[in-house]
């Protein structure tokens, strides 16, 4: 059963730049979906339309039975809490505790006052450590996020998407400024909670080559259109340079 | 979605209540605690303080708030409403609000020309430290002093006048440059000056070579900001002391003739020029860089 | 970029146009300062000679005059109670006006995706309560208020209102991008959005600016003070006029001993805080 459908959606910003144009798909619950494509394509532009973090222009948009482009205020906050975010830069709140920043995954689950205070019950403090330990930060729970590594701090950020209790976890460039172990301990964990947990997964990645390694499915974005769309098998060294629009031999990436 | 729900009923294991920190009730505890965040909690909460105290003790002379606050809000309405100009004329008021451009602009190329040098002689990165730290000392001491205090000093030892303001104004000015000055040369990369040095180059030639070539920007940049501050500055001055220029016409208008209207035009007058001046410096540093 | 480099290796002449146009540059710049002097000094009558003449002549002047003598110290509990009202002024209008401005200033971020025109409407009135002289609110409130503390008061916290929104919005555009993006997208209401993210992440800029202006606002005050014959600034006036040098100067040691003081507690913080 689909779990989000796009249907023709294209942005554009200041009325002058088209970041997407005509772009349809849709994804099944519990799919791991990688979104490719050269920077600017517009990849991040699909990823933030889905939590309406930027409004589409055109088309429609479908989650979970939520028409995401005519939602308002309440509605986008229920879609939100069901959407978990992962950010190329952690996007924590440096100053304060790392249980602190994972409780901040239940705020949308919480009355603003309480949550604006900082109030969480016993239990969620409990689900928290749990998640931690799952992850393998219970020892750094009460560290500062600036004291972490940046690997660190993006299972951090997992731990806070996991909070929520999500459906889709979105996955903006989540290994772009780590180094290659980090990278790969982060694409295990998220792949394990996508098999595990049940929990639909769609990333943004700059690499191919571990977009096809982890991935069932690849879609290929360039200049805001989709130009591929299928199994990484299927995507040919031609394929990625048209996604690329490159030549042979000027991507440092060459798949096999 | 389902494994989670699952796990979140079982109980949790034994370990890792040993890493959970708890409060004198049982709670589980969320916060860092760090030397920082305590430092600004306690900074916090000392200034709240303070201004509680402030409050409490401030010597009110038993004035009617409530009526003072609704007449100002209706001098405000007349002030900012209906300017108009009727013992000066727009002509006198431009050539006023000129002369206060040249009191702030003579003060900033004196505060300049004297900051480059105070700055060379007490930058961490080519000074003599013993020198370095008295000049500091000295130059935080002149900041310390009001510009305002600075004038009346002056209008007495040097008699009223233009010379007075400048120099009131210039004292500050240098002693605010010195410091950003000397910043901006801290930075620039010790590589350079010491290539340069390795070459036999002399103090003047590192100084003209590697320092000011790469530090010319930032210190521009401070220069016209201080240029801003020192306009506002003789303004103020022009009022409190009756050095002249706009601010001794707001000051008449104000406190002399009691003309709210008068006020409010020089007012309007006084802003546009601090933002057409705030423009043409961003021009200008553009430009420069 | 490649293209830009072959240009310039194939001709070299082109290195040489950027010293010619630096040292043009430069001379351009001397002489509009040259302009600028000459200008401002026959505009303002301004004794060049006279002027320089004229700081040794004061110097000798104040280690002459400028020194606290008996009656001066007799003055002292006097002196240090207006000074302790200064801070303290100083203090809670920093305090009132950077909780004002903290909350003005979160619609005019970017940060918080407010209406774009109402972003703009914050900046221009922020830049209005910059703009307008702290001496003009001084001599507004001055007519319904007199000479009161609240005078002082009132026309600081409009000037610091004004300069502390601006650099709140700058401030928090700057640190908080991130970090507010992340609580949106978890669902987070506004209101939790800014005590959850926002004020934690910007609170070390915030109490390191609110403490630089409680230092600038002392300064002001003494201005401020002059002209409303308020507080501490109309202490050094009244001494000064009656030729109380001793007095007056005793004034001034009092300050800045205060300001000095209040710059070294406020640097220690900030090492610790930032």
């Amino acid at each position: 059963m689909a779990i989000l459908e796009f249907r023709s959606v294209s942005k554009t910003y200041d009325k002058m730049t088209h970041a997407l144009t005509d772009v349809s798909f849709s994804v099944d619950e519990g799919e791991f979906v990688s979104i490719i494509g050269p920077s600017g394509s517009g990849k991040s532009t699909i990823l933030r339309c889905i939590n309406r973090l930027v409004d589409a222009t055109r088309g429609e948009i479908f989650f979970d039975g939520h028409d995401i482009n005519r939602a308002g205020k309440k509605e986008i906050r229920q879609v939100r809490k069901k959407i978990g975010m992962i950010f190329q830069h952690y996007n924590l709140v440096d100053r304060l505790s790392v249980i602190e920043n994972v409780l901040h995954g239940r705020l949308g689950h919480k009355s603003a006052i309480l949550g604006a205070a900082g109030y969480y019950s016993e239990r969620e403090k409990e689900n928290a450590f749990r998640i931690l330990s799952k992850l393998g930060l219970t020892e750094q729970a009460y560290k500062r996020c600036d004291e972490l590594s940046g690997g660190q701090k993006q299972r951090v950020g997992i731990a806070r998407s996991l909070m929520q209790e999500p459906r889709l976890i979105l996955c903006d460039e989540p290994i772009a400024s780590l180094d290659p172990s980090s990278s790969k301990v982060i694409m295990d964990h998220l792949s394990g909670i996508n098999k595990n947990m049940r929990i639909t997964c769609i990333f943004n990645l700059h690499q191919v080559d571990v977009a096809v390694k982890y991935s069932k499915r690849i879609i290929g974005i360039t200049s805001g259109r989709v130009v591929y769309d299928g199994a990484p098998g299927q995507l040919t060294k031609s394929k990625i340079h048209e996604i690329y629009q490159s030549n042979e031999g000027e991507l440092i990436t060459d798949v096999g | 979605m389902s494994k989670l729900a699952i796990a979140e009923q079982a109980p949790v294991s034994l370990d890792l209540h040993k890493y959970m920190r708890k409060s004198r009730g049982g709670k589980i505890k969320t916060a860092a605690m760090s030397k920082s965040g305590i430092a600004i909690n306690l900074t916090v909460l000392i200034l709240a303080g303070l201004t509680v105290y402030g409050f409490l003790t401030f010597d009110y002379k038993n004035i009617n708030f409530a009526e003072a606050v609704s007449s100002t809000a209706s001098n405000a309405k007349v002030l900012f409403g209906s300017p108009r100009l009727k013992y000066n004329t727009l002509p006198g008021a431009l050539s006023a609000l000129f002369t206060t451009f040249s009191l702030g602009a003579l003060s900033t190329i004196f505060g300049a020309v004297i900051a480059f040098f105070g700055a060379l002689l007490c930058a961490k990165n080519i000074a003599n430290p013993i020198a370095a730290n008295v000049i500091k000392s000295a130059v935080a001491f002149i900041r310390a002093v009001p510009t305002i205090l600075w004038v009346l000093i002056f209008t007495v030892a040097a008699g009223l006048g233009s010379v007075a303001a400048v120099a009131g104004l210039t004292f500050h000015s240098a002693g605010y440059l010195i410091k950003a000055y000397a910043e901006s040369i801290e930075e620039v990369d010790g590589g350079a000056i010491e290539a340069l040095s390795a070459v036999g180059a002399g103090f003047w030639q590192i100084v003209f070579q590697a320092i000011v070539p790469s530090s010319m920007s930032h210190m521009t940049a401070w220069t016209f900001l201080r240029l801003e501050i020192n306009f506002t500055t003789a303004i103020a001055i022009g009022a409190a002391a009756g050095a002249g220029g706009i601010g001794f016409d707001l000051y008449m208008a104000g406190s002399h003739y009691f003309d709210l209207r008068e006020l409010g035009f020089i007012t309007y007058v006084v802003v546009a020029a601090v933002i057409l001046l705030e423009a043409a410096a961003t021009r200008i540093k553009a430009g420069i860089r | 970029m490649s293209g830009e480099y072959m240009e310039e290796a194939a001709r070299p002449q082109n290195q040489t146009s950027v010293f010619v146009k630096r040292k043009r540059t430069f001379t351009l710049a001397s002489l509009g300062v040259m302009a600028v002097f000459a200008i401002s000094s026959a505009v303002t009558h301004y004794d060049v000679i006279g002027g320089f003449e004229s700081v040794p002549a004061a110097i000798i002047w104040i280690a002459k005059n400028l020194v606290p003598d008996g009656r001066a110290l007799s003055r002292l509990p006097n002196i240090l109670r207006k000074l302790t009202e200064t801070a303290l002024v100083s203090v809670a209008v920093t305090v009132c006006a950077g909780i004002c401005a903290f909350f003005f200033s979160l619609p005019g971020t970017r940060t918080t995706k407010t209406k774009p025109q109402i972003a703009r409407a914050v900046r221009v009135v922020a830049a209005l309560f910059r703009n307008v002289p702290d001496v003009v609110w001084a001599m507004l409130l001055l007519f319904s208020f007199g000479q009161n503390i609240l005078t002082g008061f009132f026309a600081l916290f409009f000037a610091t209102f004004g300069m502390l929104t601006r650099t709140f919005i700058e401030t928090i555009d700057e640190v908080c991008d991130a970090c507010v993006e992340a609580l949106y997208a978890t669902g987070a209401t506004y209101l939790q959005t800014v005590f959850q993210g926002i004020v934690p992440c910007s609170m070390p800029e915030i109490v390191s600016w609110v403490l630089y202006m409680i230092e600038t606002n002392i300064r002001n005050s003494t201005l401020i003070g002059v002209l409303t014959a308020t507080g501490i600034g109309a202490m050094f006036d009244l001494y000064y006029k009656r030729m109380d040098y001793g007095s007056a100067s005793m004034v001034v040691i009092s300050i800045v001993i205060l300001v000095i003081a209040i710059e070294i507690i406020s640097n220690q913080i900030r090492k610790v805080i930032m």
